[in-house]
């Protein structure tokens, strides 16, 4: 039996020993692109996070993207934080972690921003806290984001990226679906903007749910964009799927999205599509 | 094995009643309408039209289906984007007549294939929680074995959320949580536990109103659904649809 539980193939031994090798790295030093998996010095790559090698935008924290996104951001909600509901072990610890690295509470940034003379409010979904993954506090804070804007009569912008629903806080996480859709309507139903960018990854219950609610929906550049993961798919197919079928680039061309825009473009862009794009009065 | 893994075991059971079962039984005058119009016709969700106490409503359910062939002509149940717009065009059929939306569902989530995902998955899911859940009529929907997270959302996004003792609702299914948090799906019985994926744990969360209890035999199930479901749509018929509207929000803002 020992033979079947020892790590068998390539890839498993080939992690195994890059891991001990990472070890020796300082940390921080070297990213590795998530698209086309190319190696990279930490200084190599721009403000904007686009990788040099495929162009494609790296995953970023919600600060990092504020930097160049807006003129003006005022802060909602800084002091919600999860109350563990499922009481899950070493989740507020692990959660804690990661929130203090990437300055934020839990894994969306929400506010009230300005570009130029154009106020909106903007959610930023952070892939560095449990990889934007939709817990009861990110839910919250999204639903009140739609809240505000309705009652101040605003559009909203938000940039979704998230591995889907938040395994931790179990089946309080799936009711963050329909808690921020029902905030959503409400706002859709005032006639007012609501604007999604799709950045990698956007999946899961995510995907089938605010991200895909946008009246306009944009993308980034290779952005992975789909609703069960690549594995569940091949898994349930008996067969490989193609490497491009979650590119934001493929999800357009079925349908699904309006436009790709790469990081630079995108401020300019955002403040012409609300003021063009919203209620014309 | 633990308590939860040993009713996800019976949810799953080839023995469970069947969408089918339910709606012929309840719904002896059911009469069954297709299609999404927009290209597709999924036979995993049966809907249609029926009385109830000689009051017309509106009846979806999923299917696993029986045979063999069936069974894989329905994804064993998981819905593709084409069964979910479906659902939708059928509850708007029934939102512009007034009529009461009953669902049910077994589902061990959204059919995750290449072509599901082409058609848009994620986008009909999402069109169903927008839409389908701010319908200004009653929604029940009855959980009767699985209810696989955004899959069964979709069908579960109304007024009241009901379930079989014999029957789960979560994230995620047990293996895929215990793969993903445990790196191993073997514990899938020890990841059913914490979940907490049960009717009696979903009633503590107050994500569920109503535990229906489940018999070996298939027609008294069925009556005890009927029963169940004519008691919660009498209490909601005496809302006026904003006070419907206003409460089903609130059922949801509390989360």
């Amino acid at each position: 039996m020992k033979l079947y539980q020892q790590k068998n193939t390539l890839t498993e031994r080939r992690i195994k020993a890059d891991k001990a090798a990472d070890s020796k790295v300082p940390e921080g030093l070297w990213v590795r692109c998530p698209k086309c998996h190319q190696l990279l010095a930490k200084a190599q790559i721009d403000d904007y996070g686009n990788c040099p090698n495929c162009g494609a935008g790296m995953r970023i924290s919600a600060r990092q993207r504020l930097k160049w996104l807006v003129d003006d951001f005022a802060e909602f909600d800084q002091d919600l934080h999860t109350n563990n509901p499922l009481h899950f072990p070493n989740y507020v610890e692990k959660l804690e972690k990661m929130e203090k690295a990437a300055h934020l509470n839990d894994a969306v940034l929400t506010g009230r921003a300005q570009i130029g003379d154009v106020t909106f409010n903007l959610g930023i979904m952070d892939p560095t806290v449990i990889m934007g993954s939709l817990g009861t506090v990110t839910g919250e804070k999204i639903t009140r984001l739609f809240e505000d804007a309705s009652q101040n009569r605003l559009p909203v912008v938000l940039f979704t990226a998230s591995g889907g629903a938040r395994m931790q806080e179990g089946i309080l996480s799936l009711m963050q679906m329909q808690k921020i859709s029902n905030a959503i309507y409400e706002h859709s139903q005032l006639g007012l903007l609501y604007l999604t960018v799709l950045t990698d990854p956007t999946t899961g219950g995510v995907t089938a749910s605010f991200a895909m609610d946008g009246d306009i929906i944009l993308a980034e550049p290779h952005a992975m964009v789909g609703f069960a993961g690549r594995r569940v798919i091949e898994q349930t197919m008996h067969t490989k799927i193609p490497q491009d079928l979650q590119d934001a680039e493929t999800v357009l061309s079925h349908g699904f999205i309006d436009k790709i825009v790469e990081r630079k473009d995108e401020k300019a862009l955002l403040a012409k599509l609300i003021k063009v794009g919203g209620p014309n009065d | 094995m633990t308590k939860a893994m040993e009713i996800v075991k019976k949810a799953r059971s080839d023995d469970k009643i069947t969408g089918r079962e339910l709606i012929a039984q309840i719904f002896p005058d059911f009469i069954e309408l297709h299609g999404d119009r927009l290209g597709s016709d999924d036979p995993a969700i049966i809907g249609g039209l029926a009385t109830l106490n000689n009051k017309a409503v509106t009846v979806i359910s999923t299917d696993r289906g029986h045979s063999a062939q069936e069974r894989i002509a329905r994804h064993f149940g998981c819905p593709t984007p084409g069964g979910y717009r479906k659902s939708l065009r059928l509850a708007k059929q029934a939102a512009k007549f007034h009529r009461p939306i009953i669902i049910f569902v077994n589902t061990a989530g959204a059919y995750p294939g290449q072509e599901a995902e082409e058609q848009g998955q994620g986008a009909a899911i999402a069109q169903n929680l927008l839409q389908l859940g701010n319908l200004p009529v009653p929604i029940i929907t009855v959980i009767f074995g699985e209810g696989g997270s955004g899959g069964a959302l979709a069908l579960a996004c109304g007024d009241r959320v009901l379930m079989l003792t014999n029957s789960t609702y979560s994230v995620l299914s047990p293996e895929g949580f215990a793969s993903i948090m445990y790196r191993d799906s073997s514990k899938a019985a020890q990841a059913a536990e914490i979940m907490q994926i049960t009717p009696e744990s979903l009633k503590k969360y107050q994500v569920i109103e109503e535990i229906i209890p489940e018999s070996a035999n298939h027609n008294q199930t069925a009556e005890t659904v009927k029963t169940v479901i004519c008691q919660q749509l009498k209490e909601l018929a005496a809302l006026t649809p904003a006070e419907l509207l206003a409460k089903r929000k609130q059922r949801f803002r509390q989360y």
